[in-house]
């Protein structure tokens, strides 16, 4: 492997683990504030994929599908908070987990009912069609460079609006006590019905702007959200530095164990096993560290 | 008192005719109830994680998966395996699966557990998925079903649906009675205290990993048992067996069931293969395959029972004699 495919995968690498923050993002704003665990994530990603697929067919512009999209991925989160979710705060985590998962085969089933199970492409947007040539035969496409742009641009603003917005501190406020929050005057339940709606227009946006790269298929969303679940658990809840350092490390890991061959000990690591090698991360963190890297020991 | 008694009447009452039934029922309904009973020990298995220690596990396929593969290693192409050896076999590996992803997973509690639980069979899954060990995503056959012979005397065979019906609900029945005597030792003691409040249990001087790590392995091993038939009964294993659907369905029966008593648990697989049964077998309404797209209506129906059954159809049970006794009470006083 000679720099120049070096310098691509670890580029790709990065691209991916962007990618993974944004859409784990969203999982961890549901999850810390709401205390709602959220199986559903994933197929609000596929939502998203599906619906810069549909829409950018319809209105003949990536950048149009983007913004329909996120209008109506954030009607979707308010209308599921407002039917469905808003019933599970005081309940067990275990009632939340199958609530979702009974979303997920509704979502799924509509996904085949409405588009089929077929793979779908999505063109990139015309002026981002070009690519860096890096030798003679070797180029970087500039949206991945765009794309990892994007989901930074959304990190730092996100950050901004946790923590610098009046909005963001009544939010943080109903996360540590909800009920003192409401004696305050403030409309909790809207608030956590924004929060939802947010959550889920990340998960959205990411599988909107992943829709060119990564291509659209069935299952996409919960590969997606298993891979996130790994990267709180390597992270640690509620930090944020944890969940970016682990979204990189998988991003790498994941990217790189597709492309190398390894030979260890005289036993071969295909490629093939690649999707097996962000696991055996976790269960390294795991042994080492159960609460994860940044998270608190509790 | 009255009431307990009244439990077991019912219980012995649903053996019998559980019993009884392969003498009125077709092939059809004989192969079905076998599919609900094998299904049944399933979700008995998660229920004595989930609903007893406390342990919520969304990745419980992983161990009823592997020893359906296991069953199809041991038996060689076109050749069955010796039940004696592959059964207990399979349970071992699945047990062993469980201790190595238990050890792993007890590290951590709450929703990590829940995450871990999944991702970890997820990772199995992808072994057999994405590798050729066993035919990848197509899945590998078992072309016969398991002989049980003893030095060459066969007291029953599997390739029989009524001599496969009865093995599995003697193991039902075996399960059911060996899980309650161990909920009423200590050691079932120990784990409902580890449920309720595991820092009091730890600061008796109980250590509560271990005692969780036993459930852990043996919901494993029996979650195997339950694969284990599964698969020889279908003749065909497939990575979804141990995905995460399988895991997320099976989660569900206990709750549907009511989580937390034995026997909830063996009435919501029942209840809920019934549900998939019955939906897959709907008409068309309309130019609509209604029974095609199923899942969708599956959804619908989990998130329901969620939203409407709390404590499960057993707690709708308490809930009809708890309205029925008030007026009685109000009339007596």
């Amino acid at each position: 492997m000679d720099a120049n495919t070096f310098l691509i995968q670890v580029l790709n690498g990065i691209q991916y683990g962007l990618l993974l923050f944004l859409v784990a993002s969203g999982l961890t704003l549901i999850l810390g504030i709401m205390g709602i665990i959220n199986l559903a994530h994933g197929t609000f990603y596929m939502v998203g994929a599906y619906l810069a697929f549909s829409l950018s067919q319809h209105f003949g512009s990536l950048w149009l599908a983007m913004a329909g999209g996120v209008v109506i991925a954030v009607a979707i989160g308010l209308v599921l908070e407002w039917l469905l979710i808003s019933r599970l705060y005081y309940r067990d985590h275990l009632y939340q987990v199958l609530l979702t998962y009974g979303l997920i085969l509704i979502f799924e089933e509509l996904r085949s009912v409405v588009f089929g199970d077929d793979v779908h492409g999505v063109a990139v947007p015309e002026f981002l069609r070009v690519s860096i040539p890096l030798t003679e035969t070797l180029s970087y496409p500039v949206y991945r460079l765009w794309m990892s742009a994007v989901c930074l641009v959304l990190a730092v603003g996100m950050y901004l609006l946790i923590q610098k917005t009046r909005l963001g501190m009544m939010i943080r406020a109903g996360a540590s006590n909800r009920e003192m929050v409401q004696s305050l005057g403030i409309n909790i339940n809207l608030l956590y019905r924004l929060v939802f709606a947010l959550g889920v227009a990340l998960a959205a946006f990411a599988g909107m702007i992943a829709a060119p790269v990564a291509s659209v298929f069935p299952g996409m969303g919960n590969q997606v959200l298993i891979v996130c679940f790994v990267m709180v658990v390597i992270g640690g809840i509620g930090s944020v530095k944890g969940a970016m350092l682990a979204a990189i490390l998988i991003g790498l890991v994941d990217t790189f164990g597709k492309v190398l061959t390894l030979d260890i000990g005289g036993f071969e690591v295909l490629p093939q096993m690649s999707g097996m090698m962000i696991y055996v991360l976790m269960a390294v963190v795991l042994l080492a560290r159960p609460e994860g890297l940044f998270g608190k020991r509790a | 008192m009255r009431g307990l008694r009244a439990g077991t009447v019912v219980l012995l009452a649903c053996l019998l005719a559980l019993a009884l039934l392969p003498l009125v029922a077709e092939k059809y309904y004989i192969q079905l109830f076998t599919k609900m009973m094998i299904m049944a020990i399933f979700a008995m298995s998660l229920d004595l994680l989930v609903g007893f220690t406390g342990l919520v596990s969304l990745g419980h396929a992983a161990f009823f998966g592997l020893a359906g593969y296991v069953l199809a290693f041991a038996a060689p192409q076109y050749q069955a395996a010796d039940l004696w050896l592959s059964l207990p076999l399979a349970m071992v590996c699945s047990g062993l699966l469980a201790l190595i992803i238990g050890a792993l997973v007890l590290r951590t509690s709450g929703i990590y557990f829940i995450m871990v639980t999944l991702a970890f069979a997820q990772m199995v899954f992808f072994l057999f998925h994405d590798t050729k060990i066993a035919g990848g995503a197509d899945g590998i056959y078992v072309y016969a079903k398991p002989v049980a012979a003893i030095a060459g005397w066969e007291p029953f065979t599997l390739e029989n649906h009524t001599h496969f019906y009865f093995v599995v609900l003697v193991l039902l029945a075996l399960v059911y009675a060996c899980l309650r005597l161990l909920l009423n030792s200590l050691f079932g003691r120990v784990i409902v205290g580890i449920r309720v409040n595991e820092p009091r249990m730890k600061s008796l001087g109980y250590r509560t990993f271990r005692y969780k790590l036993v459930c852990f392995v043996l919901a494993g091993a029996l979650a195997g048992m339950a694969g284990y038939f599964a698969a020889a009964q279908f003749g065909f294993v497939s990575p979804e067996t141990l995905g995460w659907h399988q895991s997320g369905s099976v989660l569900m029966m206990v709750i549907l069931g009511g989580m937390g008593t034995l026997t909830g648990a063996v009435l919501g697989a029942f209840a809920m293969m019934l549900v998939e049964l019955g939906l897959q077998g709907l008409p068309v309404i309309g130019g609509v395959e209604i029974a095609k797209h199923w899942q969708l209506l599956m959804g619908a129906f989990i998130v329901c029972a969620v939203l409407l059954l709390p404590q499960g159809l057993l707690g709708l049970g308490k809930l009809a004699s708890r309205l029925r006794s008030k007026p009685a009470e109000a009339r007596d006083g």
